[in-house]
């Protein structure tokens, strides 16, 4: 029967993909990068809402937060796959409502205003079936998918609008969005880029020669000699694995250090982050594996006598934050709240 | 009449080619009266004062440096005084300042010419070209017309692309040690001297205490082998021969301050050797003289620094150090030993990663440690309820010289309220002032940038690049905002006494 050979290959390929999911946390893995993450993702649920067998809105809803569940739980340290089933499923709310419809107001979240006139409860239950829903929700996952592929385009983009010539620019680590903004300005200006290397995986090196290669004048540093450089930094441009809800950071390790150095010598602290980035979720701490920490440390044979702790992410609390570049344009921390707002439905936060 | 023949010697090296008067830049060894604050009193007799009467000085508007000598002590006072009578005399009314002028110590008020150290101006030519004449004018004082075939003190050349920021500092790369330029066996320098500089260029001797005892052990081992050449004398030609070994050592790695701070101990006390003394005499004096300086300074100024730091550590204390600092070490395990409780965070920082030498020796003692790298910090810092600093040298200003990272970790710690207390001893008080990390700082090799992960090193082939540059660098200044006590065999201060220490210190001399 094709729809169960469609069922099983459907299955093979989500295993797949948890599979991979497991192996890889931060950019180790097949999978690399977090665009590349939510480019997976999209296109599996993207498969899942062409291939499964679903009758209602509802229906499909309730199958991709089950796989949305298990994908989180294979790696809960990347964000961007809840990130992307929740954009999902917001997708899927509003061609249902537009099928239904009703006019996309009623679907926004709630405001003050909602809640004075609200009369009675509607209860939303998703079980009406709509001919052109499957259609309409692959077409929009598509545009999601364009979205997706653009981001990195449209913030490097606006790069010239931030750096002027001959300025100081800070970066910490290895991250592919900072790295197109600044060759998309090089192109342009002259400016010079400080990379921290950020031990232990030392990732700004990477950053350095790919920086280096399209002639713009880069210095690597040791990450102790961040405060010590940062009275000559104009700039700090950094790019973050996640955006939380409250505009604060889930940044590589010393991201922190970096922000508080920055705002002592009141330099100006640039996020540069895509809007699949922004994540609901509370910030929660992640170590890095024994192997991992055995490969960084290798010499240390008291190893056994000793506590080595090894975070991956640091907090940075919003008031460290100076400006978001993301691929709608800049935004303050303040106003990231209500980007998010736009993206998910309230009640899909807690898959 | 010590300061007339420093500034002798001062002319005598400099020669003719001293051109510029108008310039105050700080010298290597100041004369015994420091100046401890930047006063804008001109040199007495240097500037034209405006003053209607007739003055019963005699100076130019702008002497050389020559006529310094000529002057006495009494002369300078004596102009002082007649200078500040005319003042009084200008502006009538209301001027008690200068009744108070007079009382000030004349210490303070004696400005110094100052000299800009030669190696925070390597991107000067000039100066470049002075060092090489002085090396070269430092062996031909030692052997007198003898056929020289190769430079006995070489001058080491830079390694490595420079960031522009620090092209005014010298980049050396630890393959190439001064060493390898000198001819074995070496007549001019002593052989323990060139044991040392190698020592200290391969970083086998690191830290700053551990520098000072050996340069000081050093010392002792050429005086013990000194002879005086006939119709000379010992104070004035002992130091004249430790003047190259200074300079080689200089160039193998740059003086610290605890180490230009013995070496003035050194000079003022062979100086002081009386003429008619006996060389046996002399030299054991010598020796007895350096023995008690290691004990005072260094050995019973860490006794009494742990005596005070164990009072500040409580029952149930996590401590934060950073990287290898032998005195905060000391004192952890003093404080162990009197049965305090407490545990250790050590946090250690690339490319030196000395941290994991002070978590050896305090796992030895069975101290319960924790082992970050400091991009771990603001992870940890919540844990943590004192943070103990060593310090390579506290500046004039209050600011805190320490190995690199030290000021992310006081700016970290202040921003989670955790108090810092910095440790050092007296004797590495020093009176330059610095306001950033940059003007006077030391660059490490740039290769120990590079790491090798999981067989592949990514700045493999930095120096083709022409647009890459590795800094490492070696110290940072701390701002005295983030530094809560500084802990010194002197007592607990705060940061900003240090210039009352140093002035204490020079009045005691």
């Amino acid at each position: 029967m094709p729809g169960a050979d469609k069922e099983t290959d459907l299955t093979e390929r989500i295993e797949a993909f948890l599979a991979d999911l497991k192996r890889g946390g931060s950019g180790t893995g097949p999978l690399r990068g977090s665009g590349e993450m939510a480019r997976e993702t999209t296109y599996l649920l993207r498969r899942i809402t062409a291939q499964a067998r679903w009758s209602s809105a509802g229906d499909l809803m309730e199958i991709i937060r089950n796989e949305g569940r298990r994908m989180t739980a294979a790696q809960p340290s990347e964000t961007t796959v809840g990130n992307m089933v929740r954009r999902v499923l917001k997708i899927i709310r509003e061609e249902y409502a537009r099928s239904r419809g009703s006019s996309e107001e009623t679907e926004q979240q709630e405001s003050l205003h909602k809640l004075l006139t609200a009369g009675e409860l509607s209860e939303e239950t998703f079980r009406e079936h709509f001919v052109h829903l499957k259609a309409n929700v692959i077409e929009a996952i598509n545009e999601l998918l364009t979205e997706l592929d653009g981001t990195t385009d449209n913030i490097a983009m606006q790069a010239l609008e931030h750096i002027h010539s001959n300025e100081v620019i800070m970066t910490v680590g290895r991250s592919r969005t900072v790295e197109a903004f600044l060759k998309d300005a090089a192109r342009k200006r002259k400016f010079h880029v400080i990379v921290a290397e950020c031990a232990p995986f030392c990732q700004g090196h990477e950053m350095a020669t790919g920086l280096s290669k399209v002639g713009i004048e880069t210095t690597v540093i040791a990450d102790a000699a961040i405060f010590a450089v940062m009275s000559r930094v104009n700039k700090v441009i950094i790019g973050t694995q996640t955006v939380l809800a409250n505009g604060g950071l889930r940044a590589v390790n010393g991201t922190h250090s970096v922000a508080l150095a920055a705002r002592h010598h009141s330099t100006p602290l640039i996020i540069c982050a895509p809007m699949f980035k922004l994540s609901p979720q509370v910030f929660t701490t992640c170590s890095l594996s024994l192997n991992d920490v055995n490969s960084c440390f290798p010499v240390l044979k008291i190893l056994s006598k000793v506590n080595v702790h090894c975070p991956v992410f640091d907090y940075v609390p919003p008031e460290l934050i100076t400006l978001f570049i993301s691929n709608i344009g800049g935004n303050a921390p303040s106003y990231i709240y209500r980007l998010m707002s736009e993206l998910y439905h309230p009640e899909d936060h807690k898959l | 009449k010590k300061h007339q023949k420093k500034q002798k010697e001062r002319k005598n090296e400099k020669g003719p080619s001293e051109t510029e008067k108008d310039k105050t830049p700080v010298s290597l060894l100041p004369p015994p009266q420091p100046v401890a604050t930047q006063k804008a009193l001109p040199a007495p007799a240097s500037a034209p004062i405006p003053v209607p009467a007739s003055a019963p000085f005699h100076s130019s508007p702008a002497p050389s440096p020559a006529d310094k000598p000529a002057k006495s002590k009494a002369e300078l006072k004596a102009e002082r005084r007649a200078r500040q009578e005319t003042d009084r005399a200008a502006k009538q009314p209301g001027s008690s300042s200068s009744g108070i002028k007079t009382k000030v110590p004349l210490s303070e008020l004696n400005p110094v010419v100052k000299r800009l150290p030669e190696h925070v101006q390597v991107d000067d030519p000039a100066v470049v070209k002075r060092l090489a004449k002085k090396l070269e004018r430092q062996q031909k004082g030692q052997n007198l017309g003898r056929n020289l075939e190769r430079n006995q003190i070489p001058l080491r050349s830079d390694y490595g692309y420079k960031v522009s920021l620090f092209s005014h500092l010298h980049q050396y790369s630890r393959k190439a040690p001064l060493t390898q330029l000198l001819s074995i066996p070496s007549t001019v320098i002593h052989p323990s001297i060139v044991r040392l500089g190698l020592q200290y260029s391969q970083g086998i001797v690191a830290g700053s205490n551990a520098r000072s005892v050996a340069l000081l052990h050093a010392f002792k081992q050429v005086i013990r082998d000194y002879t005086t050449p006939p119709n000379e004398e010992l104070s004035r030609d002992l130091v004249n021969k430790l003047k190259p070994y200074i300079s080689f050592l200089n160039q193998c790695r740059p003086l610290s301050a605890s180490m230009g701070n013995a070496i003035k101990y050194i000079k003022k006390e062979i100086s002081n050797i009386p003429s008619q003394c006996k060389e046996e005499e002399a030299k054991t004096k010598l020796l007895t003289c350096i023995d008690r300086y290691i004990e005072e300074k260094i050995v019973l100024a860490a006794k009494a620094i742990s005596k005070y730091a164990i009072e500040k550590i409580s029952d149930g204390d996590v401590i934060l150090v950073y990287g290898y600092s032998s005195l905060v070490n000391n004192i952890l395990c003093e404080a162990f030993e009197k049965s305090r409780k407490f545990r250790v965070i050590v946090v250690d920082s690339r490319p030196r990663l000395e941290g994991r030498e002070a978590l050896r020796r305090l796992v030895q003692r069975g101290i319960s440690c924790t082992y970050v790298l400091i991009s771990a910090l603001s992870y940890i810092l919540p844990e943590v309820s004192k943070v103990f600093l060593g310090a390579h040298a506290l500046l004039a200003n209050g600011y805190v010289m320490s190995r690199v990272g030290t000021s992310q970790i006081a700016l970290v710690a202040r921003t989670y309220n955790v108090p810092v207390l910095v440790c050092c001893e007296t004797y590495k008080f020093c009176e330059r002032v610095q306001t950033d990390s940059f003007v006077s700082n030391e660059l490490d090799d740039p290769d120990d940038l590079m790491v090798t992960r999981k067989g592949k090193t990514q700045l493999e082939n930095w120096q083709d690049v022409s647009s890459l540059g590795l800094l490492n660098l070696v110290y940072d200044v701390t701002p005295p905002d983030f530094v809560d006590l500084v802990i010194t065999d002197l007592g607990m201060i705060p940061c900003t006494s240090v210039p009352v220490v140093l002035r204490v210190k020079n009045l005691d001399q």
